[in-house]
């Protein structure tokens, strides 16, 4: 399957297994430690890192003989309780700088499900860390995972791959940004208690925002999502009066009709006219008037608009791909220049020859 | 340091104003920040030549360089390159450098490129008094606070049509909130009212003993400038102003604070020689 003494990825991820499978090929902590243990004594595997997140397990490392990827891959089906061939259907294989421009593209966001996500740069570092933790990162995999995140990060910067949010909540959250500046202070304003309003209410939440109070037209679904989110309920009646007090609104009901007039922002707005009310409408009928829009130092954003700016991201982020790729390659070429000519001069099986301990 | 006339030390620090505005233009076109640290090291080695020249012209004619219109411009660019020293590195606030480039590069190279500013005949226009040339150093200074207001106005102005429009990738996405620029934009209001009111404050007191010594419209148009500020900012603080419109006043007053300085420099200058005094050879 591989040439002796050569860096490999193996591996499934979202690309080649639908989300059933992944869950089946999906490794906890212990079965990696246990992995780790049965292959620890497999002559010809000098390295060993595993990468397991919920859209890929991909291991990388060092094959020194014939037939090691093999026995790895029987390992990790007999521990996963996976038929071989259910594995062999969805397995990917590179070798060499295809394996690491692999490794690189993935560190990148490049291989994501959301492409330029930056999660998975800090899942491939704690694979690293765990590999250098457990004893089975060696030499190459020492080189290979620094040169990655030295790339990696040179992508990211020198490219659009990462620029602008691409999930409504989160677009929304970058929105906030450019009215408040920083999040810390600000007040937000639930109102309802749908699935995306509570999502967003969650971005702002994470993001530091100071407060977020809930107001649903159901006083005990208020109440039970303001519990969960550890945030106040406010009664329904009040919201007109207290708009005033928040900076940000999220709207999500389902309410038939607006439940936030003109009249009541343009109320809100002459009550705090130095700051700014920044109004998200989430909701199908709105929940905001759209006239709200023309007031001074209000800011209104509906679904469509989130939407749109998203898709715009994305496809600004899409567009970057393969110039992206072509740094990939660039800097895969390099580091494998360097690594494979040592890799193959060392004699098979030898773990500690100094010419690949000379490449840390 | 190289023998370098007045105006040339100025050319080199219209040059490095200029090259701040190429760099940023350049990464804006190309979708990308720019470098802070170029723009800054532009900015301030900009700074330095204009320092040097004002201080080379300021040795020449014994005081500070005030005395006709291309000086004035000139003041008021290196007051806003020195702010922006200042607040830009203090608080970091995305593209005031690109934008103070422009200015001063506009400022220096249109007063550069028109002779006739530089070349009004000069008057001791302070006389012996120190505190008057306090007085305009500080008035100038003050219009170069106008001008960094302007600057970071013009910045909410569009900082707001993007959020409004909707438009809030590209170039836009660079721009400081529109929060931070409006708290910016009150600060400094009040420091360019305080000290232009300190400015007048002095120049009135040399001003009310000897009215018949300082031209009518210079007050009138200076007064004019110093008021619409200060209302200006009593609205803003009275809730009365919203912010876009105090950003729009902003801009459109320090328009009007720069044509006044034609205002201020005409009223310094020598009554012309009669006309067959001029043709006679």
């Amino acid at each position: 399957m591989s040439d002796p003494a050569t860096f490999f990825m193996l591996g499934a991820s979202h690309h080649s297994a639908p989300l059933a499978l992944r869950e089946r090929f999906a490794l906890t902590p212990e079965k990696i430690a246990a992995l780790r243990a049965r292959l620890g004594p497999a002559a010809g595997l000098r390295e060993l890192a595993v990468l397991n997140t919920c859209n890929r397990v991909e291991f990388y490392g060092v094959a020194g003989a014939p037939g090691v990827l093999a026995r790895l891959e029987g390992a990790f089906c007999a521990l996963q309780g996976v038929a071989a061939e259910d594995f062999a259907a969805a397995r990917r294989h590179a070798a060499g700088g295809d394996a690491i421009a692999h490794l690189l593209a993935v560190a990148a966001g490049l291989d994501s499900q959301m492409v330029g996500e930056n999660e998975i740069f800090g899942q491939v570092k704690d694979a690293y860390a765990e590999a250098s933790a457990g004893g089975t990162a060696g030499p190459v995999l020492h080189r290979v995972f620094q040169k990655v995140f030295q790339h990696a990060k040179h992508v990211r910067t020198h490219t659009g791959v990462a620029e602008g949010q691409v999930s409504v909540a989160n677009v929304a959250v970058e929105l906030a940004l450019n009215i408040f500046g920083k999040l810390d202070g600000v007040r937000v304003l639930l109102l309802g208690a749908g699935e995306i309003g509570e999502k967003t209410a969650k971005a702002f939440q994470s993001r530091g925002a100071a407060t977020l109070t809930v107001a649903s037209r159901t006083a005990e679904r208020a109440t039970a999502l303001a519990a969960g989110l550890g945030a106040a309920a406010l009664p329904w009646e009040l919201v007109p009066a207290r708009l005033a007090a928040h900076d940000i609104v999220v709207g999500s009901t389902a309410a038939p009709a607006a439940v936030v007039t003109t009249a009541h922002a343009a109320a809100a707005i002459r009550a705090r006219p130095a700051q700014p009310l920044f109004f998200i409408d989430l909701a199908l009928p709105r929940d905001i008037e759209p006239a709200v829009a023309g007031l001074e130092n209000v800011f209104l954003y509906n679904l469509d608009d989130l939407a749109k700016i998203a898709e715009a991201n994305r496809a600004a982020r899409e567009a970057e791909v393969a110039r992206a790729r072509t740094i990939v390659a660039e800097k895969a070429a390099q580091l494998w220049g360097q690594i494979g000519p040592r890799l193959a001069a060392a004699p098979q099986g030898a773990a500690g020859d100094s010419s690949i301990e000379s490449l840390t | 340091m190289p023998n370098l006339t007045d105006r040339q030390w100025l050319w080199l620090a219209a040059a490095c104003y200029l090259a701040g505005f190429v760099i940023g233009t350049v990464a804006l076109v190309r979708g990308r920040r720019h470098s802070r640290m170029a723009m800054f090291a532009t900015l301030a080695v900009g700074y330095l030549f204009q320092t040097i020249g004002l201080g080379v012209r300021g040795r020449a004619v014994q005081g500070c360089p005030l005395g006709n219109t291309f000086e004035l411009f000139q003041f008021t660019a290196w007051s806003s390159a020195s702010l922006f020293l200042v607040i830009g590195a203090t608080f970091r606030v995305s593209l005031l450098g690109y934008f103070t480039a422009m200015l001063a590069a506009v400022l220096t190279l249109v007063s550069l490129a028109i002779p006739e500013w530089d070349a009004t005949a000069r008057t001791h226009v302070f006389g012996a008094n120190p505190w008057i040339e306090f007085h305009a150093a500080l008035a100038l200074f003050s219009y170069g606070v106008f001008g960094l207001l302007a600057l970071t106005s013009a910045m909410f102005l569009l900082r707001n049509y993007s959020l409004k429009s909707k438009h809030v990738g590209g170039w836009f996405s660079f721009l400081p909130s529109i929060l931070d620029l409006d708290h910016i934009g009150v600060r400094l209001l009040g420091a360019g009212v305080v000290l232009l009111t300190i400015s007048l404050g002095l120049g009135a007191v040399y001003w009310v003993p000897h009215p018949a010594t300082v031209d009518l419209v210079k007050v009138l148009s200076t007064i004019a400038v110093w008021l619409a500020y200060v209302v200006a900012l009593a609205l803003r603080l009275a809730g009365a102003l919203p912010a876009r419109r105090l950003a729009w006043a902003c801009v459109v007053l320090f328009g009007a604070a720069l044509l006044s300085l034609f205002a201020v420099n005409s009223s310094r200058h020598p009554p012309p020689p009669p006309a067959a005094a001029v043709s006679t050879p």
